[in-house]
């Protein structure tokens, strides 16, 4: 195998690749990138034997062939060679060495054979229907902060992503929960997903999948089966196993019948947060709301360390409430309002809360109280 | 040379038997009334207070221990003549010693004569630091004016008190630091009272093994064979560099010891790192609900004892020990802090059914470890679990409950099976 490929699309192919492969390693190969070159196309391939990506990229192939090499190892290469390099790659199937040449730099490094290199047996995709890049990403954007890492709870370390009925029909929805919080993501439904089946995304495939999303106009082909899920675009195809085990039903810890309504500004909400949390040195920062007509007292009382509290001007009409909550969890909620006011609704100091973005109710978000 | 009656107190020159009460009780020392730290340990601890509430029993052999596949956890001193040992399987002992008297371990009354020799200890010092229920350190420096005599006079005084007013005894060693008071203090048990001086200290060392360590078990003094180390003479031939290189900061510590260097305080409020129990069943099993049913307990005294001492924490541990004593432990971090026994036993049980082993087992422990003050404990409820808030209220009413009717008022029926 022999090509030659310019150094920044090299770096985009190869850099996906490294970020699949698992840092610690027991099996060598894993650790390695597959290149297979042909006609004029590389391909580039990695896996952690749950998630598959596959980059394609045009190159100049002299001779076609593949082999493997360690990702981490070419990525570095690749990283610290000069900006519109051309960098040349040449297999020695014989000797077991790729040669890596750009200008004056020339690097030789071990491969293992392309025959041990595991391919993810390709799965019967039931739904397959596209998405604008836009629209998946804010999906699992707005999502994806609310995923557990509970071990336990293996079944709560993704993103629930299926087809669920809302008052205006069905949308593709997105839900994530680690018992604490709750993010209900809704988008309108693609078309030819409807019988898609519901599907835990896991957490490293929803980063991975992040990386394709930069364009917001590019189409994504999304596959969906009942064990796998494929994201591709034109050039890159990611394909991820999906958690095997059941979501629990969310919709019964969404609050119904919150009726205390909080409107304030989210990002001066935010702020006001981030300050008085400031005194607290404890592992979980809890900060108290002090609800009375029109007026918010967010406070801190470390007995170790200090107090804070500070006033904001909000609209509130109903009954005062004191409730407490993770200063963290706040602000992971209020910063994905990013258009209108939040708003709240409260129901008791014990209850979960629910917020969502002015009376958008294609994103809503539930959090548990905490003892103050 | 200074000297002591350690039946009538009064300080001498030495003498072969006491002036004024004509006891041969003697104790002498050059440095005796220069030191002042100091290891109490009690003789036959359970045995003693068996034998003080049940005068029958006196010149029995009496073990306490339980069940019939238990181990001995204590063995006076008549059974000691016949060879019988502490951690000796049941057995074992009554073969050695068929007319003992075998009776189980009765805690509530060990607690309250360890109280009660505890508050003998305080009126010597503040600064205490027990061991267990049956054994203290105590330092005694710089309580000679305040009492208007040395500290070997007042730890003697101490040992008659405890004969006098608890009728149990103890043994004592005295010596300048903590590794070589407790060296002492086993000397010359039982009632006895052994001195090492600073004067003495690599003499007396010498030829002794290092088994003599505390914290130096069967798997370290192997490691330490295999190093050519059998004695203090042996370690003395290390450098700390090459010690401490092989045997990491244990290493450090044998340097030191070697030459009888002990630099750790009395402390009388370390820190607690842990809470845990466990329990050795009467017969293996396998029987999950048996199982569960110890789960349950074990979580609970847990709980109880976290309680009662304002902490919480944020790792569960479980402890497992198989038929053939292997043993495997499995620990999970929550990501709040609890002092719950429902959350405790819900998070034991969930790694019990993940460890994949059909048993059977001998022994289960639960434990909880990473603590901090209750105050940042069991703050917020689980949005997917709606019940724990409810059975966390069930949990604090109950032990309200307890706290008003007794311990036994209310119980789980898994506390049953």
């Amino acid at each position: 195998m022999k090509f030659s490929i310019e150094r920044g699309a090299l770096l985009k192919a190869v850099s996906q690749a490294q970020s699949v492969v698992e840092r610690r390693n027991t099996i060598p190969i894993l650790a390695n990138v597959l290149i297979e070159a042909e006609g004029e196309q590389v391909q580039f391939r990695a896996t952690d034997l749950d998630i598959e990506v596959v980059d394609k990229t045009l190159a100049q192939v002299e001779r076609a062939g593949s082999t493997t090499v360690s990702a981490m190892t070419l990525h570095e290469i690749v990283r610290k060679l000069p900006d519109g390099a051309l960098v040349s790659l040449t297999a020695d199937s014989a000797a077991g060495r790729l040669t890596v040449e750009a200008g004056r730099s020339n690097f030789s490094l071990a491969t293992l054979p392309r025959e041990d290199f595991p391919v993810m047996a390709s799965s019967d995709y039931q739904t397959n229907f596209s998405v604008a890049a836009a629209v998946l990403r804010r999906l699992f954007d707005k999502s994806k902060f609310a995923i557990s890492t509970e071990e336990t709870r293996y079944y709560l370390n993704g993103v629930y992503m299926h087809v669920a009925e809302s008052d205006g029909g069905k949308v593709l929805r997105c839900v994530a929960t680690d018992g604490h919080r709750l993010a209900r993501i809704d988008a309108d439904l693609p078309e030819g997903a409807g019988d898609m089946p519901g599907v835990i995304v896991p957490r490293k495939t929803v980063g991975e999948m992040r990386k394709l999303l930069e364009d917001d106009e590019l189409m994504i082909a999304v596959s969906v089966s009942e064990t796998k899920v494929r994201f591709a675009t034109p050039d890159v195809t990611l394909t991820s196993k999906v958690i095997d085990g059941t979501f629990p039903d969310y919709t019964r810890v969404i609050p119904q019948g919150n009726t205390r309504r909080l409107e304030v500004d989210a990002a001066e909400f935010a702020r006001a947060v981030d300050r008085v949390a400031t005194v607290s040195s404890e592992r979980s920062r809890a900060v108290k709301l002090q609800l009375e007509e029109d007026r918010l007292i967010l406070s801190v009382n470390a007995p170790d360390s200090g107090a804070a509290e500070e006033e904001l001007a909000v609209a509130y009409s109903d009954e005062s409430l004191e409730i407490g909550f993770n200063a963290k969890y706040l602000l992971e909620i209020s910063s994905q309002v990013d258009r209108e006011n939040a708003v709240f609704m409260f129901n008791s100091a014990g209850d979960p809360t629910l917020m969502r973005e002015g009376n958008d109710q294609s994103a809503i978000y539930v959090v548990m109280p905490m003892r103050v | 040379m200074p000297a002591l009656c350690r039946d009538c107190l009064i300080q001498l020159e030495t003498e072969r038997r006491c002036p004024a009460c004509g006891s041969p009780r003697i104790l002498a020392h050059p440095e005796l009334f220069g030191l002042s730290i100091a290891h109490m340990d009690c003789d036959a601890f359970y045995a003693s207070v068996e034998k003080r509430d049940d005068p029958s029993l006196a010149d029995k052999p009496v073990i306490i221990g339980g069940g019939k596949r238990g181990v001995v956890s204590t063995a006076c001193y008549v059974a000691r003549i016949r060879g019988v040992r502490s951690a000796m399987p049941m057995f074992q002992a009554l073969k050695l010693c068929p007319d003992a008297v075998i009776i189980r371990p009765r805690m509530q009354a060990y607690v309250e004569a360890s109280r009660a020799i505890r508050a003998l200890m305080e009126e010597l010092t503040p600064a205490i630091e027990p061991l267990s229920l049956d054994e203290a350190f105590l330092d005694l420096t710089g309580t000679e004016r305040l009492h208007g005599a040395p500290p070997a006079v007042m730890l003697a005084k101490l040992i008659k008190r405890m004969h006098d007013e608890l009728g149990l005894t103890g043994s004592i060693g005295l010596s300048h630091n903590k590794f070589l008071a407790k060296v002492a203090s086993d000397l010359d048990k039982p009632r006895g009272f052994s001195v090492i001086g600073a004067a003495e200290t690599d003499a007396f060392l010498a030829d002794k093994p290092v088994g003599l360590i505390w914290g130096v078990g069967q798997a370290t003094r192997s490691s330490l064979e295999n190093a050519g180390i059998r004695t203090f003479t042996d370690l003395l031939r290390w450098e700390q560099s090459a010690l401490t290189a092989r045997f990491g900061s244990m290493g450090y510590r044998l340097w030191h010891l070697a030459r009888g260097q002990d630099k750790r305080r009395i402390s009388a409020h370390e820190p607690m790192k842990s809470i845990s129990n466990e329990t050795t069943f009467f017969e293996d099993t396998n029987d999950p609900d048996i199982l569960d049913g110890h789960l349950w307990r074990m979580a609970e005294k847990v709980s109880d004892r976290a309680k009662a001492k304002q902490l919480a924490g944020r790792v569960v541990t479980l402890k497992l020990k198989r038929a053939d004593h292997s043993g495997l432990t499995r620990r999970l971090s929550l990501r709040d802090a609890t002092q719950l026994a429902d959350t405790i036993y819900r998070t034991a049980r969930n790694l019990f059914d993940q460890v994949g082993d059909q048993g059977p087992y001998r022994l289960l422990g639960c434990g909880l470890s990473d603590l901090c003050s209750e105050v940042d404990a069991d703050k917020s409820g689980d949005l997917l679990d709606p019940g724990a808030t409810k059975r966390s209220e069930a949990e604090r009413a109950t032990d309200a409950i307890r706290q008003k009717f007794g311990s036994e008022a209310i119980l789980k029926g898994r506390a049953l099976r």
